[in-house]
């Protein structure tokens, strides 16, 4: 069976819905030349209209395609810089997000904001390394985060099939990640449905995005030591709680490994409400970045800036040594 | 087109309606106030006069004149400004933010100057799809200054979009006059993208139609898009609540200036006496019910606070947990 990577699977995704829909198109800088590779073999297949370069223009295009979306179009735009996602905060939370509420029910916005290498960027600085998924998590815009090429196919599928905005943060750590697939199994995946990678019974580890992956390691290193359960939420926003309840109910122990900033990260998000609405035996823990920036162009920095697999042992420790509340 | 007694017809509308709509913010039926266009009837009327029904148009805080003239259906519109369940958004855009697809009102941003990006995103796919729609985008004065309104531009200039880009200068952004605000001029910046741009007498109808007529058939007939500016004035504050705390940024002088050259009374003089008393009364008439229509409709159910925030009817989660 053929290995899909990550970055292959999205080129897969936003093919075959272009295929199976004409009002699929999209749009970003370099997108004709495939800078990314996101859309490699685009132009010559669907035509400059339907792979529609545009300029540096983000609050302009991010805008453009909610019009076109208000007149029936599909837009996926993908971003090269994750930052870039903030300088159009406002024309994805304030205009198209809150459309079909303001507008009474009457048009929806159907645009796809892709943003193909999230995170920290090695080299490239402090303004190309963010990772800020729940920002739009906080504003009510449907997020996803996908770790792996299976994941990242049907997350893709059904953003752009979803009648709403949806943000798709595609963790550049993850880009090159590889699975062995049958392409009759890649399916659309449903918005708030959570995964198991490694069942376990004595702590919750809910991992995001690239993290993942070194928790599966992480989980695998203490295999002598507990019995470590990795949880994938897939997307953010929404979140399947039902689905975090239930790995809980059997492990009473939780620890977040989280690439957001700490302060009103995802990671405090699931821990309130974890605290608020499960049952912990022990009070939880969570990895995160700091506030603020990655450091970007010295990599002894930004190691220490981003959670690390250390990092996570030690919390899980903590939490399984801890005698309760 | 409508004709002269059309025309007067319309402005005599929006004006009457503006200010019934301010006794309705007094008497607290509209929550909280509205941004009247009282002066500015004359570029709603012209412009949405110049259109076909299939046409678009994107509106803007001061919006209603364009809801109006485009052939919004009145009672809907004042029931939306009261937050009633029969507006045309259901109560959910208000007088700040209202869409009416069924007459071709896309949507009336309050972030000044984010239409023109929108516009050219419509005009792009009605163009793609082989329609022969025009997009008319209004904005005022205080959105030449923003950014996305010129990256809107050059995206409609870079593909000759069908878009008729219609400045609505006020004089004054709130309190700040125009002249304290902007460099240059605003016909440049449309020139500055390769798009045709002139100055407008906003305070004749006639003047307005005409010069939107000129845009719009350029624009249906793959000539790209335009910018009018309009010379026009705003009597009443920026919104009402001007009414309470009573800023002084204008002199009377310049409002009494202004009123000397009233829209409706510059149309009410080529139209015959008696048929401007017989549309005033039928007006007055309509506007009876259209009062009646909206105060009478109910208010919303509190437990529907969350409806359409999504497609899918998904339901944020309520801000606690007990």
């Amino acid at each position: 069976m053929p290995k899909l990577s990550y970055l292959k699977a999205l080129n897969r995704a936003l093919g075959d819905e272009m295929t199976r829909d004409e009002s699929v198109f999209v749009l970003g800088e370099d997108v004709n030349f495939a800078l990314t590779n996101v859309t490699a073999g685009f132009l010559k297949k669907f035509g400059p209209d339907r792979v529609l370069e545009v300029p540096l223009t983000e609050q302009g295009f991010t805008n453009f395609a909610t019009g076109a979306a208000m007149a029936g179009r599909r837009p996926v735009i993908e971003f090269q810089i994750p930052f870039l996602l903030l300088l159009v905060f406002e024309q994805i939370t304030n205009q198209a997000n809150k459309f079909l509420m303001m507008s009474g029910g009457q048009r929806s916005v159907p645009v796809t904001y892709l943003m193909p290498a999230a995170g920290w960027r090695a080299g490239w600085g402090a303004q190309h390394s963010d990772q800020p998924y729940s920002m739009f998590a906080h504003m009510g815009v449907k997020t996803v985060l996908p770790a792996t090429p299976t994941d990242a196919y049907g997350l893709l599928t059904t953003a752009i099939r979803d009648d709403d905005p949806v943000v798709f943060f595609g963790p550049l750590a993850a880009l090159t990640v590889r699975e062995i697939v049958d392409y009759e199994d890649l399916r659309p995946i449903p918005l708030g449905s959570g995964r198991i990678h490694r069942s376990g019974t004595d702590v919750t580890v809910v991992a995001l995005g690239h993290l993942v992956h070194e928790a599966l390691q992480v989980a695998e290193d203490l295999a002598e030591e507990a019995s470590v359960e990795v949880w994938d939420p897939r997307s953010v926003y929404p979140f399947d709680w039902a689905g975090l309840a239930e790995s809980v109910s059997r492990t009473g122990r939780l620890v977040v490994f989280d690439d957001s900033n700490r302060s009103c990260g995802m990671g405090a998000e699931i821990l309130a409400t974890a605290v608020e609405e499960m049952h912990l035996t022990a009070p939880p823990k969570r990895v995160t970045r700091p506030d603020g920036a990655i450091v970007g162009a010295v990599p002894e920095l930004d190691a220490v800036l981003q959670p690390t697999k250390e990092q996570l042992a030690e919390a899980i420790r903590t939490v399984l040594k801890s005698p309760g509340w | 087109m409508p004709d002269a007694l059309g025309f007067y017809r319309t402005m005599r509308f929006i004006r009457r309606f503006e200010e019934r709509a301010i006794e309705l913010v007094r008497a607290g039926e509209i929550f909280s106030g509205i941004h009247p266009c009282i002066g500015q009837e004359a570029v709603a009327a012209g412009a949405c006069g110049a259109l076909d029904p299939d046409d678009i148009v994107l509106s803007s805080h001061r919006g209603h004149g364009h809801l109006l003239a485009k052939g919004c259906d009145p009672g809907r519109v004042l029931a939306e400004m009261a937050g009633r369940v029969t507006g045309i958004d259901k109560g959910r855009g208000g007088s700040f933010h209202p869409s009416d697809f069924s007459a071709g009102v896309y949507n009336s941003t309050g972030t000044v100057g984010h239409g023109a990006g929108i516009a050219a995103g419509i005009a792009w796919a009605a163009a793609k799809a082989g329609e022969p729609k025009v997009v008319l985008s209004f904005f005022g004065d205080g959105a030449v200054t923003q950014g996305a309104l010129l990256e809107g531009f050059n995206l409609a200039g870079l593909w000759q979009l069908p878009v008729v880009y219609i400045c609505e200068n006020n004089r004054y952004a709130t309190t700040l006059p125009v002249e304290t605000a902007v460099a240059g001029t605003i016909t440049g910046r449309g020139e500055a993208f390769g798009i045709p741009s002139s100055d407008v007498d906003g305070q004749d109808v006639e003047v307005v139609h005409a010069a939107v007529a000129e845009a719009v058939a350029r624009a249906r007939s793959g000539g790209g898009p335009s910018l009018l500016v309009m010379d026009t004035y705003r009597y009443h504050g920026h919104h009402t609540f001007e009414m309470l705390v009573r800023l002084r940024y204008r002199e009377q002088a310049e409002i009494d200036a202004w009123k000397a050259r009233d829209p409706l009374d510059i149309q009410a003089a080529r139209i015959d006496p008696a048929d401007r008393d017989r549309v005033d009364a039928a007006v007055e008439a309509e506007l009876d019910e259209v009062v009646r229509f909206a105060v009478d409709s109910p208010r919303p159910d509190p437990a529907d606070a969350m409806d359409h925030y999504y497609a899918d009817g998904f339901r944020p989660r309520p801000g606690v947990s007990l």
